[in-house]
């Protein structure tokens, strides 16, 4: 049993990680980010002073500050405070799911690529295959064959995101699989698939954790990007690339209408980057002295 | 080197294969049936019939993959279904805005990117770095087609400096034209920038630092021979392999900035396409994109291969 034990790296660093990420002042602030930004997505039902779709045809073009109005209100007249709780939790949402996805498609597939040789050729090619379409393409097509939906912007935005998963657990795997303690086990007779679950991937945890975090803000940027393009989140659901995307129609009129939701893409993202950086060196102490 | 080229050749033809197998099927998954769109909805089941047997749609599937690779290898993308023209040639027209756009902005992103990395560099410790890191964050973070609203905002409609939409011929006007696509390759090279300035200051310091630079300076030789022939030929591995790296993203943020800035390019085609169903243009921009994405890749690895001979990538894996 101490052959398990010893397996779990991430478990017996618990303590150390969390004191190191403690004494990361720009890590905390990234994580202060999150945590607000998490709670107005939240609470957005409560918080939100409007309907984000409510429309009112006598106050368009408010400008931030106006009574009842804080963030001021766009053509239509509708609350951009309130559109942007609902989009901020949308971004969220679709950030969460395609990590998600990615690390339910990527990390099987980058186990079993490292650790049966056999397989690594065809899921060296079925990697490369899935790199021959940026995700806009990906989102182009499924746009092309479904209509543009939000569960499209999560396919797009995961599948683009399962390569690069699959290598990060790939290489674990092979790091993990020439360890003693895994040598310890085969001696002893575990089988592989035994070998795979208990010792192999509690040890990829750290690096999935790390990769999830490079992931998010890439994934919120794109459902933005799609979602301005009009293959993303169809209107009337708020999204902050709608946002964006309706306000450049109107922008020498209410230059504020374009900045608000960009504001608030850039805080989640400029969270998750300060956040997985403070992680990562938490994580993987050699990485930090670089 | 022979041996690499092979593998790597092999790689991407398979890739290649697999990938218009990819495309073929997501064809035959489109909704609607092509010859009912053809022949109206009140045609006879004969006329039905009669027109599936001349787009060979009555043929197995491994047949009509062939013909339809047959099709595409000789250049007939066919007809768009909402202008009537061939969609080969509305891709000549296309294309080269976004080629423009794409190479300036590289351009643009490699050697400010250089330049300020090196700045970062030779002024550690002080407020270049500090600024350089700042960016580099920044630039992670903020989705450049915001960037491309907000200098909108800014130097066109607040300061007037840029247009703020629209583009010329540059073979009208050569000066004009560069001019135009100025702030859109900013904005399309911004984030590439961020990253190769990043890495060529880290890549920067690391070189200065080994042995070989001191005993080039022990040697006497002027710090900027020290600083073009040993640190900067470094520098440049990192800035292929971010480039190739970052071509995915350049397509990508190449059709948004082209929405942002009206620029009549072959992303604003694509999007059109789906906008209207305009199923021809649409399978036509995914198979030039993915394939010449592949081949881009591969002439970047064989590029990176010929730079850094000591890194033959995916010969040994």
């Amino acid at each position: 049993m101490t052959v398990v034990e010893s397996s779990h790296e991430l478990g017996s660093n618990r303590g150390k990680v969390l004191r190191s990420l403690r004494s990361a002042p720009l890590g905390m602030l990234g994580l202060g980010m999150l945590v607000t930004m998490a709670a107005l997505a939240l609470l957005a039902p409560v918080l939100a002073p409007h309907s984000p779709t409510q429309v009112h045809f006598e106050a368009p073009f408010q400008q931030p500050l106006t009574v009842g109005f804080l963030f001021g209100t766009d053509d239509l007249g509708r609350d951009i405070l309130s559109r942007m709780l609902y989009g901020i939790q949308v971004s969220l949402q679709v950030g969460l799911l395609s990590v998600a996805l990615a690390v339910v498609v990527g990390v099987p597939l980058g186990l079993l690529a490292g650790f049966w040789n056999w397989l690594d050729g065809i899921i060296s090619r079925l990697t490369d295959l899935m790199l021959a379409f940026p995700f806009l393409i990906i989102a182009v097509g499924l746009a092309a064959i479904n209509g543009p939906s939000l569960t499209n912007v999560v396919i797009a935005l995961g599948i683009a995101q399962v390569p690069t998963m699959i290598r990060v657990v790939r290489g674990e795997t092979l790091r993990i699989k020439s360890t003693d303690f895994v040598t310890g086990a085969v001696a002893m007779n575990a089988s592989g698939p035994r070998i795979m679950l208990q010792h192999v991937l509690p040890n990829c945890t750290s690096a999935i954790i790390v990769q999830a975090t490079v992931i998010m803000p890439v994934a919120v940027i794109g459902e933005a990007m799609l979602s301005f393009l009009g293959i993303g989140v169809q209107p009337p659901t708020p999204s902050l690339g709608i946002m964006l995307a309706d306000a450049q129609q109107y922008i020498g009129r209410s230059p504020t209408a374009a900045i608000f939701p960009g504001v608030a893409i850039a805080i989640i993202c400029l969270g998750f980057n300060l956040f997985g950086d403070a992680l990562r060196d938490a994580l993987d102490p050699a990485s930090a002295k670089k | 080197m022979g041996r690499f080229l092979l593998t790597r050749l092999w790689q991407s033809a398979v890739t290649l294969i697999l990938a218009s197998i990819v495309i073929f099927v997501g064809i035959r998954a489109l909704p609607g049936d092509p010859a009912l769109a053809m022949a109206g909805e009140e045609a006879s089941p004969e006329q039905l019939a009669q027109i599936r047997a001349e787009l060979g749609l009555d043929q197995s599937l491994p047949v009509q993959y062939l013909n339809y690779m047959g099709q595409i290898l000789t250049g007939d993308l066919g007809r768009s279904t909402r202008y009537g023209t061939e969609v080969s040639a509305m891709i000549a027209d296309t294309l080269p805005v976004t080629l423009f756009l794409s190479v300036y902005a590289i351009l643009i992103a490699v050697i400010i990117g250089i330049g300020l990395g090196v700045l970062a560099e030779r002024r550690k410790g002080r407020w270049p770095e500090w600024m350089a890191n700042f960016a580099a964050l920044i630039g992670l973070s903020v989705p450049n087609f915001w960037l491309g609203i907000l200098a909108i905002l800014w130097l066109a409609v607040g300061l007037g400096i840029f247009p703020a939409s629209g583009y010329v011929e540059f073979s009208s006007d050569p000066l004009r034209s560069i001019y135009h696509l100025t702030m859109p390759a900013f904005i399309l090279g911004a984030s590439i920038m961020a990253v190769i300035m990043r890495q060529t200051r880290a890549s920067m310091l690391e070189t200065m630092q080994t042995d070989y630079v001191r005993t080039a300076r022990a040697k006497g030789l002027p710090p900027s021979r020290i600083l073009l022939r040993y640190g900067l030929r470094n520098s440049l591995i990192v800035v292929v392999t971010i480039v190739g790296l970052q071509l995915g993203g350049l397509i990508s943020g190449a059709v948004i900035t082209e929405q942002i800035f009206g620029l009549p390019g072959f992303g604003r085609l694509t999007l059109d396409a789906v906008f209207t169903r305009d199923y021809p243009v649409i399978q036509a921009a995914v198979i030039i994109v993915t394939f010449g994405y592949v081949l881009i890749n591969l002439v970047v690895d064989i590029l990176y291969s010929v730079i850094n001979p000591k890194i033959r990538v995916g010969a040994s894996s």
